[in-house]
């Protein structure tokens, strides 16, 4: 029973020596880190400064962006002034394309009139001609001979 | 013989040239970011010029300052969340770098690597902090406030700074720890 005490007091022991280790260690660590940080803020402070390269960075910038601006209105005026003249010439082509059929609609239906006149002008003779009674043809022969004499 | 106007523009140049470093630290410490940190601290003295009138003296004129500064550092986390769209590229050294700043003194070389990889452990830790935490405890262990300062400068309850502060001294602990 001493034993197992002993061993307990043995492991608590060295379990408070570890977090008392960890404990100066955390104290050191703690230290190190605020004179690191005094060290790198003093050395900033005093150090040169660099207005002059970010006020380049942020002009270059500023072209850039400006440029990129130009480009994309450029690019979109001239699409849409593309896009205009394309539905234009779209526009023209469709209405002489309707011009010409219209025209030629026009003519077919011209000729198509004039073929109905000439047969209908034929028909009229053909019928005229076949209504000659053939019983007058022989007086009509005479008529014609005396003429000649 | 000097107007009140002189007087107080007087007072307060005295004001940034005993405070500005310690504002310029806290905020460097903070964002990892010098040129940040500059903007930052000139915007922080920027606005208590603006407000020099109406400060009281309730407390005192570090306490203040660091309570602007801790509100436009604050402002400026947020801008950023809001606007993602803008680059995210950003200025902060790396952990590395922010370590190498350890003064020499006189201990070896294996000591000076040591302590560095420690100081490396440590910004790990703080990096992984929420901004409360990472505030009172740059607050606490860079520039050396005590609580009752801290609890002014952040309107938290001296409590509420102990917690935070416990929380963060418990996650170095264990960044050191479990690093060994």
């Amino acid at each position: 029973m001493s034993w197992m005490n002993r061993q307990e007091d043995k492991a608590g022991k060295l379990q408070e020596r570890g977090v008392e280790a960890v404990d100066v260690e955390l104290e050191q660590a703690m230290k190190n880190f605020r004179l690191s940080m005094h060290a790198w803020s003093d050395a900033a402070l005093s150090r040169p400064r660099t207005a002059s390269q970010t006020l380049r960075r942020r002009s270059w910038r500023l072209a850039v962006g400006w440029a990129l601006g130009c480009v994309l209105v450029a690019g979109s005026v001239s699409g849409g002034l593309f896009e205009r003249q394309q539905q234009i010439e779209l526009r023209q082509t469709a209405d002489r394309q309707r011009a010409a059929e219209h025209d030629r609609q026009l003519q077919e239906q011209q000729a198509r009139a004039q073929v109905t006149d000439e047969a209908l002008l034929a028909g009229v003779d053909s019928d005229v001609s076949r209504q000659v009674p053939s019983a007058m043809e022989p007086l009509a022969q005479m008529m014609a001979d005396d003429e000649t004499k | 013989m000097p107007t009140a106007e002189e007087i107080a523009a007087e007072e307060f140049s005295r004001v940034v040239e005993r405070h500005r470093p310690q504002i310029f630290r806290f905020l460097l410490s903070s964002t990892r970011d010098v040129d940040l940190a500059e903007t930052l601290t000139q915007e922080c003295f920027l606005k208590a010029h603006r407000n020099w009138g109406s400060f009281r003296g309730d407390s005192s004129a570090m306490t203040w300052l660091m309570r602007i500064a801790i509100n436009l550092q604050k402002d400026h986390w947020r801008n950023r969340r809001m606007q993602f769209w803008r680059t995210t590229r950003t200025n902060s050294v790396d952990l590395d770098e922010a370590s190498e700043w350890l003064p020499s003194g006189e201990s070896s070389l294996e000591q000076q690597l040591l302590a560095r990889e420690r100081v490396k452990q440590v910004w790990t830790a703080v990096k992984g902090l929420s901004e409360r935490q990472r505030t009172v405890f740059l607050l606490r262990y860079v520039e050396e406030q005590e609580l009752s300062e801290i609890a002014a400068a952040t309107g938290l309850s001296e409590g509420t700074v102990k917690a935070h502060l416990s929380r963060a001294v418990g996650r170095v602990r264990l960044e050191l720890g479990g690093k060994r």
